[in-house]
């Protein structure tokens, strides 16, 4: 019944019913002191590591497999269909939905001529021109012959067509590929006695059995069109020169490599190197803090407000939830202003006699760090609190009672009954919400802007920069645009990362059926 | 807590090991009610504390809205009480076109995405969480990457998308709100959460009588889900009026297209603010106070979205 603690069944969990390579037997894990089983722990880990690393490559390797030869079954199954169709058939290999009109199920036949006719008017027109040039961004460049403009290749345009382009060519590969299903399917039908379906029975499908297609349809377009277009083009532009120098139409930009990764990644005056360590810490530092330092007092309000007898809980509750009602666009930017130097605070403490100038809340590095993550709790603690509440109140009673009886303090029964229950259950909500705060941009774009700025910094950052904030600046204030491409990169991998280890930790994932 | 709330305060223990009812010692009781009492009296103190920190910016905020800033000071001044009460501030913005643009500008994107995102959202955690088809594992994980992107990354593609369909400076509220409804399907986990917890006997015995999908979608689950639309309508009318990064990147430069982050983070940081500052605050209290008013009547349902949230992941 009692659970084990959260940080405890850290790396254990990961092997606790898996063979372990080191000789160890249960029974003298299990008479380990405890330090000594988290160090046993870690090292069982470790050596397991590798192991999980080579079965994670070959399950990659089998997958891949797998999908070619999938890919050879289909295009064995396209022949097929060549060699045993009717004319019908082999006149829909060249022209999408014969099959189908002649067979009478006329929408159908017309869906399908009509898309591949937009198709290859679109490659003969628009899309050829620019995937044509996708291997050089362009080389004309824009000149001025006396006063008239002639614009040459836009960079910018070429990118993005060409992906376009490359997305519509696998599109039409795709629905040619059904096309010529669907006249498989037909002539089998039909060989078989049995009615086609028409376009009635296929609009009836649409509500019912289909229905995801209409649900997904929209929403999948709009994710396509204004998400992975646009962040399969930013992931292409960190591995070209795009940035203020090289602004379309005016000037081109082109392929340089892995250049960008080397100047972000590598030290020295030229490169960006000790300004990306000195952001990935303070990022890394803070959403450490946001978390936790919110994780953990959010926690204590709500058992505070839950405690047997305190009265008016609902207005405690109402009042911390304030700093979620609220914009933070307006209790933040009022609260960056209330510690600025000519702010209320500074100004009160002076006439107040305690300091004779004012605090550097926001000019001097650590401190504006420090103030951003006390500010921070004031923003965080309700989310963490009304959490917290409806959770706690999940904690059967009977628990506490018999910790009651065992003489159990109040400390004790937190940490052997309160926390673990609320590891086990937030562990999910830890993970997103460290996430969420390594790309946090709110609070800190509205407290501080990142400032003070510092000289050693380069590219513009600054102490409380985070690399979100920073990717920010540079796409707004520096037009950087490569360099900006190469953090959201990062950040993606830095993401991917603990997502995919901590999420394979949580013991709430692992040992889903422990407390139910 | 309500459970909590009902057990009385016991003298007897049922000590289920030993099978017996025991009565506690009455010194030890005592002892502990009185531990209790002073418990509770720090706890109060606590708490009071932790109200004053969390609303003395609020109130702050409200008392220097008050401060003229044509008799006085509009500006940042080291006393906190106006010396004279005045409603100059909110008289300036109720007769300033620009602030009334902005103030519109938001209510119409928040309204618009109410409406859309709802809707989207609520279709896309539907067909993932009650119908199974081929692709719905890809989409699910499609979506979890492209959800580890930071948001900003794709900031100038967007911009340039919109500019082709003339949806930026002049166009950037229809623009706006194009942005915040294209992507809303990324957010279907809470839905899709909730509508997992429905019972699926309820949409088999609907179809076995007739029912088509979206008649199951529209009468049945829809009817069942009333807490999750309302939190998704409330989040989704709440997120524009705090946006300012895409507000600011598509509106660039055309002050008519702000909304009223935009607008007032110009008035505090870019222009002077020495004399913006108390129209700031005024301009930030008339935001929050419609805000704030509906999201404590609807309090509830946020609660159930974000604990459901948080607990399933």
């Amino acid at each position: 019944m009692c659970p084990q603690p959260f940080f405890s069944s850290f790396p254990r969990g990961l092997d606790a019913n898996e063979e372990v390579g080191d000789g160890m037997a249960d029974l003298e894990y299990l008479s380990l002191g405890r330090g000594q089983r988290r160090l046993q722990d870690l090292r069982r880990w470790l050596i397991s590591l590798p192991k999980r690393m080579g079965q994670g490559a070959l399950r990659f390797v089998r997958g891949l497999a797998g999908l070619i030869k999938k890919l050879g079954l289909d295009i064995a199954d396209i022949g097929q269909t060549f060699v045993k169709g009717d004319w019908k058939t082999r006149v829909s290999f060249f022209i999408m939905g014969f099959g189908s009109f002649a067979r009478g199920q006329f929408f159908r036949g017309l869906l399908f001529f009509l898309f591949q006719a937009v198709f290859f008017l679109y490659i003969l027109f628009f899309g050829g021109a620019y995937l044509a040039k996708m291997g050089t961004l362009g080389t004309v460049e824009t000149s001025r012959q006396g006063r008239v403009t002639v614009y040459g290749d836009n960079s910018f345009l070429i990118l993005l067509y060409g992906i376009l382009t490359l997305f519509f060519i696998l599109a039409f590969l795709y629905t040619w590929r059904l096309n010529i299903r669907q006249n498989k399917i037909s002539q089998q039908i039909l060989a078989g006695g049995k009615k086609l379906k028409y376009a009635r029975d296929d609009v009836a499908a649409l509500a019912d059995n289909q229905f995801h297609k209409t649900l997904l349809s929209l929403p999948m377009l709009g994710l396509f069109t204004f998400t992975i277009v646009p962040i399969i083009f930013m992931i292409l532009v960190a591995f070209t020169n795009y940035d203020y120098t090289h602004q379309p139409p005016g000037k081109l930009f082109t392929w340089v490599g892995l250049s960008n990764f080397r100047t972000m990644l590598s030290a020295g005056s030229a490169n960006y190197g000790d300004t990306f360590a000195q952001v990935l810490f303070w990022t890394l530092t803070w959403a450490f803090f946001a978390t936790f330092l919110n994780y953990f007092l959010g926690m204590l309000v709500a058992i505070m407000i839950n405690k047997k007898g305190i009265r008016l809980k609902k207005m405690w509750r109402t009042i911390l939830v304030m700093t979620i009602a609220i914009p933070q666009f307006v209790s933040l930017l009022y609260v960056s202003r209330m510690f600025a130097a000519d702010g209320l605070i500074n100004s009160y403490l002076i006439s107040w006699g305690w300091i004779s100038k004012p605090l550097p809340f926001w000019t001097d590095g650590t401190w504006a760090r420090i103030t951003i993550i006390i500010i921070n709790i004031w923003i965080g603690i309700p989310y963490m609190m009304l959490i917290a509440t409806g959770i706690l109140m999940n904690i059967p009673a009977d628990l506490y009672e018999s910790a009651r009886i065992d003489g159990a303090n109040a400390l004790q029964t937190y940490a052997r009954i309160t926390l673990p229950y609320m590891l086990f259950v937030t562990g999910p909500y830890l993970l997103t919400s460290f996430i969420g705060n390594l790309n946090n941009f709110n609070v800190i774009y509205l407290l501080t802007g990142g400032s003070p700025l510092s000289l050693q910094l380069r590219g513009n950052a600054g102490y409380t920069d985070l690399l979100i904030t920073w990717l920010y600046k540079m796409t707004v204030t520096d037009s950087d645009y490569k360099m900006a491409a190469v953090i959201g990169i990062i950040v993606f991998i830095i993401t991917a990362v603990i997502s995919l280890t901590v999420y394979n930790m949580i013991p709430s994932v692992r040992h889903e059926e422990d407390f139910q | 807590m309500a459970r909590q709330d009902k057990i009385p305060e016991v003298d007897i223990i049922i000590d289920h090991e030993a099978g017996v009812i025991r009565e506690l010692p009455q010194p030890r009781l005592q002892s502990r009610r009185r531990r209790d009492r002073r418990a509770n009296r720090a706890i109060y103190t606590v708490l009071v504390i932790i109200s004053v920190i969390w609303l003395a910016p609020f109130v702050f905020l409200l008392l220097q809205s008050f401060r003229s800033y044509l008799t006085e000071d509009g500006g940042m001044v080291n006393y906190l009480l106006p010396k004279a009460f005045s409603l100059d501030n909110y008289r300036f913005l109720f007769q300033d076109p620009t602030y009334i643009r902005w103030y519109t500008n938001t209510l119409i994107i928040a309204l618009f995405c109410a409406v859309f995102q709802t809707a989207i959202v609520l279709s896309v955690s539907y067909a993932l969480s009650r119908m199974r088809f081929k692709g719905r594992r890809f989409i699910m994980q499609l979506m979890l990457v492209l959800g580890m992107f930071p948001g900003f990354l794709t900031m100038i593609a967007l911009y340039f998308l919109l500019k082709q369909f003339g949806l930026t400076q002049e166009g950037a509220v229809p623009g706006l709100i194009l942005i915040y409804t294209a992507s809303s399907g990324m957010g279907y986990y809470i839905s899709k959460g909730f509508f997992d917890t429905i019972p699926k006997s309820l949409d088999e015995s609907a179809r076995i009588d007739g029912a088509n999908r979206f008649y199951v979608f529209k009468r049945i689950i829809m009817p069942l889900s009333k807490p999750i639309v309302i939190y998704t309508i409330l989040m989704a009318f709440m997120a524009p009026w705090g946006d300012y990064v895409f507000a600011s990147y598509v509106a660039f430069g055309k002050s008519d297209s702000y909304n009223v982050a935009v607008g007032l983070y110009r008035w505090v940081n870019t222009q002077d603010y020495q004399g913006y500052f108390t129209r700031f605050c005024a301009g930030g209290v008339l935001v929050a106070i419609p805000i704030t008013a509906l999201f404590l009547m609807l309090q509830k349902y946020y609660v159930e979205g974000v604990t459901g949230g948080a607990v399933k992941g």
